[in-house]
């Protein structure tokens, strides 16, 4: 095919092919529908056009019969596209066990990526050939919007809470990763790409460069430093919850609801402590907004994750689906 | 239909004056007659000539975003550069006039062109002749209506000049970027002022819609049933109940934002977020989304108030040039119901990729597919309508025609977008831009242009050219298919919305070329709109004149004088036969007009 004229740009994922059968089915509707119409106008155009000699002495101006198939069919065929769409994308926004977990900061204008061995990054993202990846992300300031074509996959990245995303890649190679969200003057430059390799060179990679610790050691390290130790001890004897084994579960709050313990509820408790209260404390927790960037808090919420996996060692919380 | 023959809510008309029997004397000050005039007509063409003014302001916007997207930071040609940024270096466009120009042009077009035409402009002027009133419920609400209008496109311009940069955050305007002049020069003095104007416009639209409402429902001439209602009056009713009941929500979004940037809370805002390093200190507690949904609580109905009266206009104007009744009087009220109640739980399919519960998604998705049901059956039975008539091609029936086949383009892409995994992929690229032209341009603005050639006549008791007017249909059809179309091929090739420099991306260079054809169209449909300018121009003085029915049409409005008197109706009309009474076997005139005696039987 031309290059100006593609149909789709090329697949990269295990889900574009999913998501790249769907698209063909709906062209083919889309131009039966399109045809019919276009080709129908024209032809009554031409056939009924004043002064043509044609039968017109029984003009049909109602006919339920008809008025219901084309109800009914369109109905039919938006059902059928809505079922495959939604099981799709139930595949799509769930991650399933086991993936390896990525942090994602977008700025104006940039991403800053965190591998879980504590890697950094900046516009580029390198992970490894069939293998799960999620991604947790953030935004510093304004909304942006993570968004790589050959994968299919595009979502909001948003200020003040975590949104999800995964991808398993299926070719090597670079993939472009743009914003796809209008985020400030320059938008346009906010680009950035994922470098596919084989699991080996990725190991390779991870372990070139910098001698980095893991997010949770640095998570570990705040914890301390911040004294949220003091008040959060592993005994449940300090002032405030143990938050051991808290990531995932449920919470009961003081106002009788409860919430599920993901990283958007533990920023929150980091950031607006009085916002939700857990039942049993006092409200004596104090905000540490301004002391700590996003990268801190994602390295406070790997460390209390960890906490959640310590205590049983087999199968590690679900983490739940985005919001 | 026979069952509906007694008017009811003509009796109640005799006590509030207007829609009764007496006749005021048209005022006799210029002012009160051309400026502050409580007529619906004069209004109307008020708000025409603010919302055509508008149409040419916004895609002047238009024709320097093309211009930028094909030629990126190159001067204009002609020197005209010299001219629009004449303060810039270098004369081309500075790099934070593209997302004001974006934000502007998408304001613009919604705000001040579409819905001012369409229920300004033509919901004024038709509804009271349409159903046989002297004038609206209340005169002096609609007046007002107009005179909140104008300032909201006086605030508008001025946030566009404002010093400190125009708004610069979209036509959706999202939070946080909306809100902190940090995050974007056009967040400080030239959003407050959008925000202002887009208030202002909101009030606009619901006092009209009450208005319209009162109207439809109490003015309506003796036998005028619902069921003998023409279809644009269905239209514009279904459409007032929308603007009445989403419109409010706007201007909440738009205050509660106001509050955000001039009062220090935090309603959109979460805490700890930071721009350039530098913590925003009033931030905590909000929540970004919420203006999301808010905005789009009341932007998804509004894309049906931008659609919904054209479909009625083209409803009306198909019967009298294919000498037939419509088909399927009954389904497309329905149909058009529909629309509107399910535009209401819809909202959330702009929101896909916001972060959303997918659960949420789901129950968004199926609504949208199932609102394409009837946008199909309204399609089908245009096509219906078309099937066994006799078709006269005057300029406004090639409009109409060209309305019906661009919708099923923009309403079968829409279905593209609705199916979310779809969607993942099409979401802020240019294929939606390309939806939404289908919609709003090949749509309501062919529906507004096949309205302007088929009721100037009635407006001005002159006919416009014929022949000028078919040489800009052809010219705006085809340089529109020509724009848009291939707006679609950029969307699939991946190219992002709102971008200032698609040069600057790899995987676009292939496609560039598409841009430059693509601005090439957009010049030529820009300049073809001078055609319909002329037209009108040079008609109001020498357009050949016409009588009380120049097209032979049945409803209301073409049984009074062209252009109508003040008081609308000598005596006011009974009302004997449905809307579309054409070829009516055994009779010897091909229509029979609405307020005609009944037919022995
Ligand atoms: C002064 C004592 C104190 C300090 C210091 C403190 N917290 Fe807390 N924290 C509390 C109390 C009390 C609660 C329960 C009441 C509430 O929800 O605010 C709590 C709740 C939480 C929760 C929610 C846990 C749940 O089970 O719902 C998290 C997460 C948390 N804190 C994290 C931190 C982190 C991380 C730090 C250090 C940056 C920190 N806290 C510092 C007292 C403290
Ligand atoms: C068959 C009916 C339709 C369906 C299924 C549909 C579906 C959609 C969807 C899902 C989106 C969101 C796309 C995205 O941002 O990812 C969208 C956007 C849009 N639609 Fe439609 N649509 C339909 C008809 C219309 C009509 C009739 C209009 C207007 C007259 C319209 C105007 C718009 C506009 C303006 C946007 C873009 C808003 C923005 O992000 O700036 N649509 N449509
Ligand atoms: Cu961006
Ligand atoms: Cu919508």
């Amino acid at each position: 095919m031309p290059q100006g004229l593609q149909l789709f740009p090329q697949q990269a994922s295990t889900i574009a092919k999913h998501v790249d059968w769907l698209y063909f089915f709906l062209i083919a509707v889309t131009i039966f529908f399109a045809t019919l119409v276009c080709v129908l106008v024209t032809f009554f155009m031409i056939r009924y056009r004043r002064g043509a000699k044609v039968d017109r002495s029984n003009p049909v101006n109602h006919s339920t019969t008809l008025e219901l198939l084309w109800t009914g069919i369109p109905l039919v065929l938006a059902m059928v596209i809505f079922a495959w769409g939604a099981v799709l994308f139930y595949a799509i926004q769930t991650p399933g066990q086991g993936a390896m977990e990525i942090y994602v900061v977008g700025k104006q204008w940039m991403w800053k990526l965190q591998h879980p061995a504590g890697k950094k990054e900046i516009n580029e993202l390198h992970v490894p050939l069939g293998k799960r990846v999620r991604l947790t992300m953030t935004s510093e300031d304004v909304i942006h919007s993570f968004y790589v074509p050959a994968f299919r996959i595009k979502k909001d990245v948003l200020p003040g809470r975590y949104t999800t995303l995964w991808f398993e890649a299926t070719k090597l190679g670079t993939f472009h990763l743009f914003c796809a969200e209008y985020c400030g003057l320059g938008h346009s430059r906010m680009i950035g790409r994922v470098v596919v390799m084989t699991p080996g060179d990725y190991e390779k990679w991870l372990s070139g460069g910098g001698n980095e610790e893991p997010l949770e050691v640095s998570g570990e390290r705040l914890f301390q430093r911040l004294a949220c130790a003091t008040c959060h001890r592993e005994d449940s004897k300090g002032r405030g919850p143990s938050l051991a084994g808290v990531f995932g579960t449920s919470v009961r709050l003081k106002s009788g609801a409860s919430v599920v313990a993901d990283e958007s509820y533990i920023r929150e408790s980091i950031l607006e402590p009085q916002a939700k209260l857990t039942a049993g404390f006092d409200p004596v927790m104090p905000t540490f907004t301004g002391q700590l960037g996003e990268e801190g808090i994602i390295q406070l919420i790997a460390y209390i994750k960890s906490l959640a996996r310590k205590p049983d060692s087999s199968a590690p919380p679900t983490p739940p689906t985005s919001h | 239909m026979e069952s509906a023959s007694n008017g009811h809510g003509h009796e109640h008309g005799h006590e509030h004056g207007h829609g009764g029997d007496h006749i005021h004397p048209p005022p006799s000050n210029f002012l009160t007659k051309y400026v502050f005039s409580t007529d619906h007509k004069v209004i109307a063409v008020q708000f025409f000539c603010m919302g055509f003014t508008m149409f040419l302001v916004g895609g002047l916007f238009a024709l320097l975003l093309r211009w930028q997207i094909a030629y990126p930071f190159q001067p204009l040609p002609f020197g005209l550069g010299e001219v629009i940024y004449a303060s810039a270096p270098g004369h081309t466009m500075p790099p934070e006039s593209y997302p004001t120009l974006v934000t502007m042009h998408g304001t613009v077009m919604v705000f001040f062109v579409i819905i001012p035409l369409l229920t300004g402009a033509f919901g004024n002027y038709l509804i009271p002749l349409k159903i046989g009133a002297r004038d609206m419920a209340f005169p002096l609400l609609n007046m007002l209506s107009y005179w909140v209008a104008v300032p909201a496109g006086v605030l508008i311009i001025m946030a566009f000049l404002s010093e400190a940069g125009g708004p610069g955050a979209g036509w959706t305007s999202y939070p946080p970027l909306s809100a902190l002049p940090q995050a974007s020069p056009g967040s400080g003095a030239g959003q407050t002022l959008w925000l202002l104007s887009i208030f202002c416009v909101g009030w606009s639209s619901i006092m009209g819609g009450i208005n319209y409402l009162t109207t439809i429902i109490n003015l309506r001439a003796p036998g005028m049933s619902l069921t003998r209602m023409p279809l644009s009056v269905w239209a514009l009713f279904i459409t007032s109940v929308l603007q009445v009941l989403a419109t409010p929500v706007l201007a909440a979004a738009s205050i509660l934002l106001l509050f955000d940037k001039l009062l220090g809370t935090s309603f959109f805002l979460p805490a700890g977020i930071n721009v350039g390093g530098q913590a925003i200190a009033q931030a905590g507690g909000g929540n970004p989304l919420l203006f999301q949904h808010l905005f789009w609580f009341y932007s998804h109905p509004a894309v049906y108030i931008l659609v919904l009266p054209a479909m009625g206009l083209v409803s009306d104007i198909i019967p009298t040039f294919t000498r037939k009744p419509i088909f399927g009087y009954k389904a497309m009220a329905y149909s058009m119901a529909a629309i509107a109640g399910l535009g209401f739980i819809v909202w959330g399919h702009h929101m896909f990729q916001a972060g959303m519960n997918p659960y949420v998604a789901t129950s968004f998705m199926v609504a949208t597919m199932v609102i394409a049901t009837p946008s199909s059956v309204k399609v089908f039975n245009w096509l219906g309508s078309l099937y066994g008539g006799s078709i006269r091609f005057t300029t406004p029936m090639l409009c109409c025609l060209a309305f019906v086949s661009m919708f099923i383009i923009g309403g079968l892409s829409g279905v593209f977008l609705a199916a979310t995994p779809v969607d993942i992929f099409f979401h802020d690229t240019y294929y939606v831009v390309a939806h939404i032209h289908y919609v709003v341009f090949g749509g309501s603005v062919f529906g507004i242009f096949a309205g302007l050639y088929y009721w100037f006549p009635k407006v001005t008791g002159r006919k416009m050219s014929e022949f000028w007017g078919k040489v800009h249909f052809w010219l705006s059809f085809v340089s529109f298919n020509g724009v848009f179309f291939p707006m679609h091929i950029l969307g699939i090739g991946g190219m992002m919305r709102r971008i200032a420099d698609p040069t600057i991306y790899q995987h676009l260079a292939p496609l560039q070329s598409w841009n430059v054809y693509i601005t090439m169209f957009a010049v030529v449909l820009g300049f073809s709109q001078f055609i319909v300018i002329a037209n009108i121009a040079v008609s109001l003085l020498r357009g050949e004149r016409v009588g009380e029915n120049p097209w032979e049409a049945t409803t209301l409005e073409w049984t009074t004088a062209s252009p109508p008197p003040y008081y609308n109706y000598l005596q006011i009309p009974t009302v004997h036969h449905p809307p579309y009474e054409f070829s009516v076997p055994g009779m010897e005139s091909d229509y029979i007009v609405q307020s005609a005696p009944p037919r022995s039987a």
